[in-house]
């Protein structure tokens, strides 16, 4: 057994090295986003400059197709008034299942699908990343950090380092959240690529933040409903829970008489 | 063997006197429900409350998801979208079924490890043990399929990995392969089967739980100290003894509510903390993801699947004997699904005259290690396939088979055990000091 536990016990000091080394090449920065923990709640002003960088820039390669506009006037999202998704919708155009022709998007479509080739769908992407893992496979850094996937757009998106290759016909540009170090979308941002209708300097920065912050909640778009519900749970369970403790204790009073001197 | 002697329902009126005549349903509630129960119980008995509440739960928010879900490779994963965002209540529902299943294996493993501690598989509750373990085989099987439903990379890649294990045995493996499939891949006809099992197996659990409540109802539960309830005469029985309802029934339900006050927690606050980010792309069968992992619960068997690669001499031996037949893929298979069958096996392997753990001095420390080393197995199963993961989990696969095969007959002859208290009743005064009534 004693050889089991050296072996073990070497095991996991030659993991750490390996780990450490590896840990080098991508390199993801948590963010405190307002909608992180228990009770935060999404920024609708930051929903609708994340909308707005979707919409100028993302959209023309990437689709959003499980998402439907209508959700953009829905409470806990981005809140916009419906005359104005209305209009959103209405410069959208979407092909109609029934006639098979093109027509202006109403509320009740979803968004268009994707344009560009092998650009992913973006309608979960912030659920279907991950910035953080481990250490060493446990979950510790994910419990306390969050999984991370806005946190992985945003680095995605101000990982470029300006150098780019050319490999079978294709140009890769070097990014360092990437998980392989060259990703083949160029850099999609730069300074003042959009102007903010709130009149918000667009940084490079601010642009990947709010984007992030956006695809989150079009990943998640009932995430404050769910921490409202989880919160309500826990409350009542809990008082249910010292209600039947107590009950408990009264219940089994006469029978465990006084507890035996150790 | 004669149950505990203990009241039994009278029918009183006129009307419950006429149906006890036609159907004794009253009297099979009132036993079933005043079933004279060990009064030592601790805590690690709650866990069969907590499980069936999870079999409930699954079936009634299962039902309704099943309402608004589209087995159809091309509209399943859109039809998990529309729950989430158009369904009322969906995400809640969706989330609840999801981490529901965890909780599920959460109180699944924490009973078992109970039962192997205490010793409740042995003689006479071998049959409630058995049940158990068909009921755990069901679930797992329930649980994959259920994985394969919303149509992600996991889905279908974890579907492709665990059919492929059919597929190692020889000769007629790949037959059974895609017969299980309904084709030659994972498609839309495994999706549509996998679907209609995914509903109906837990029904199957459902009958099973009768029967094992039914088996451990008519034997007795066991208890801590693994004495058995005295039977000469009810007086007798009742000082070992309190009647389910109400002393049991509120204990457990106390332990249930911090137990979901805790489920809910991570229900509303992390929901996603238990599942895999690649399970939100949409199945593709042309890119396989990087790595292949199951669910955290299938990960100490997964780590026992992938121990026994080519080069392990017990592998290599056993090719050699069987002229090649037995390679290392179908060996991994044998390992995996004989890691459960020996636990199955484990009321004729332990040879032990005393039933509790808590009197066998040298049983606890192996029992400890066992405990140990399911969770470094199931830690080696979400890591890569390579050295040094692929050692430890052989040396804990070995440490697997080892307790159930080796350590479990021997100790039962060299180990000298301690004398447990003679009744129930004295182990339970000597926490609590003598009945005031008395």
């Amino acid at each position: 057994m004693l050889r089991n536990i050296a072996i073990t016990a070497a095991s996991v000091l030659a993991l750490s090295s390996g780990a450490h080394a590896a840990g080098t090449e991508q390199h993801i920065e948590d963010f405190a986003f307002s909608f992180e923990g228990p009770f935060g709640t999404f920024d609708e002003h930051q929903l609708q400059r994340g909308l707005q960088v979707f919409t100028e820039v993302c959209s023309a390669c990437h689709g959003m197709k499980q998402v439907r506009i209508g959700e953009l006037s829905e409470e806990g999202g981005p809140s916009l008034p419906e005359d104005q998704v209305r209009a959103y919708a209405a410069n959208l155009s979407v092909v109609d299942k029934e006639t098979g022709e093109d027509r202006p998007a109403t509320p009740a479509d979803k968004f268009p699908p994707n344009t560009g080739a092998g650009a992913p769908d973006l309608s979960v992407i912030a659920k279907a990343r991950a910035a953080f893992h481990g250490p060493y496979g446990l979950g510790i850094n994910q419990f306390f950090r969050g999984i991370g996937g806005p946190e992985y757009i945003h680095a995605l998106l101000t990982g470029y380092t300006g150098e780019e290759k050319e490999e079978a016909g294709t140009t890769f540009y070097e990014n360092h959240a990437f998980s392989t170090g060259w990703i083949a979308m160029p850099a999609p941002l730069s300074d003042d690529l959009v102007t903010y209708q709130d009149g918000t300097p667009a940084t490079v920065e601010q642009m990947s933040e709010d984007v992030a912050a956006f695809l989150m909640w079009a990943a998640e778009p009932k995430m404050m409903a769910r921490k409202q519900a989880g919160f309500v749970g826990v409350l009542f369970l809990g008082l249910l829970s010292v209600l039947l403790y107590l009950t408990n204790k009264r219940l089994w009073a006469s029978i465990k008489g006084k507890k035996a001197a150790a | 063997m004669a149950g505990i002697p203990h009241d039994h329902y009278e029918p009183k009126s006129g009307f419950e006197q006429w149906l006890h005549r036609r159907l004794p349903v009253v009297s099979l509630i009132y036993d079933t429900l005043m079933i004279p129960t060990p009064k030592n119980l601790n805590w690690w008995w709650i866990w069969g409350i907590v499980l069936a509440f999870c079999l409930v739960l699954q079936i009634a928010t299962g039902i309704v998801l099943a309402m608004h879900y589209t087995p159809h490779v091309d509209m399943a994963f859109a039809s998990v979208e529309h729950i989430m965002r158009d369904v009322n209540g969906g995400h809640m529902l969706r989330y609840l079924h999801a981490n529901g299943a965890s909780l599920f294996f959460l109180a699944v493993y924490i009973h078992i490890f109970r039962g192997l501690f205490y010793g409740s598989y042995k003689a006479p509750r071998e049959v409630t043990w058995i049940v158990g373990m068909i009921i755990y085989l069901l679930m797992m099987g329930t649980a994959f399929m259920g994985y394969v439903l919303p149509w992600g990379q996991m889905s279908f890649w974890g579907a492709t990995v665990i059919t492929g294990l059919f597929g190692a045995i020889p000769g007629i493996g790949e037959a059974i392969q895609t017969w299980l499939l309904g084709g030659p891949a994972v498609d839309n006809a495994t999706l549509n089967r996998f679907f209609s099992l995914h509903y109906l197996l837990p029904f199957v659990i459902a009958a099973l739980v009768a029967v094992h409540i039914w088996a451990f109802h008519t034997t007795g539960n066991n208890n801590p100290t693994g004495v058995e309830v005295r039977r000469g005469s009810k007086a007798e029985a009742e000082k070992d003894t309190l009647p389910f309802w109400p002393y049991f029934v509120i204990k457990d339900l106390f332990a249930l509510a911090v137990v979901l006050m805790i489920f809910f927690a991570v229900v509303g606050f992390m929901p996603n903390y238990l599942g895999h980010p690649d399970n939100y792309i949409e199945a593709n069968p042309l890119a396989t993801p990087a790595h292949i992992v199951p669910e955290w619960y299938f990960l100490p068997f997964y780590a026992i699947l992938r121990a026994f690669t080519s080069d392990v001499w017990v592998v290599m031996f056993a090719n050699w004997v069987t002229f090649g037949i037995v390679d290392a893929k179908f060996f991994g298979v044998i390992a995996m699904f004989g890691s459960i069958a020996v636990m199955a096996l484990v009321p004729w392997l332990d040879t032990s005259n005393v039933r509790s753990g808590k009197y066998r001095p040298m049983f606890r420390w192996w029992f400890y290690l066992l405990v140990i080393d399911f969770v470094v197995l199931m830690w080696c199963g979400s890591m890569p396939a390579e050295p040094p993961y692929s050692t430890i989990s052989l040396i804990g696969a070995a440490y697997w088979f080892a307790y159930f095969l080796v350590i479990l007959p021997i100790l039962g002859i060299i180990e000298k055990p301690l004398t447990p208290p003679a009744t129930i009743e004295e182990d339970f005064k000597a926490h609590y000091g003598a009945h005031p009534a008395e």
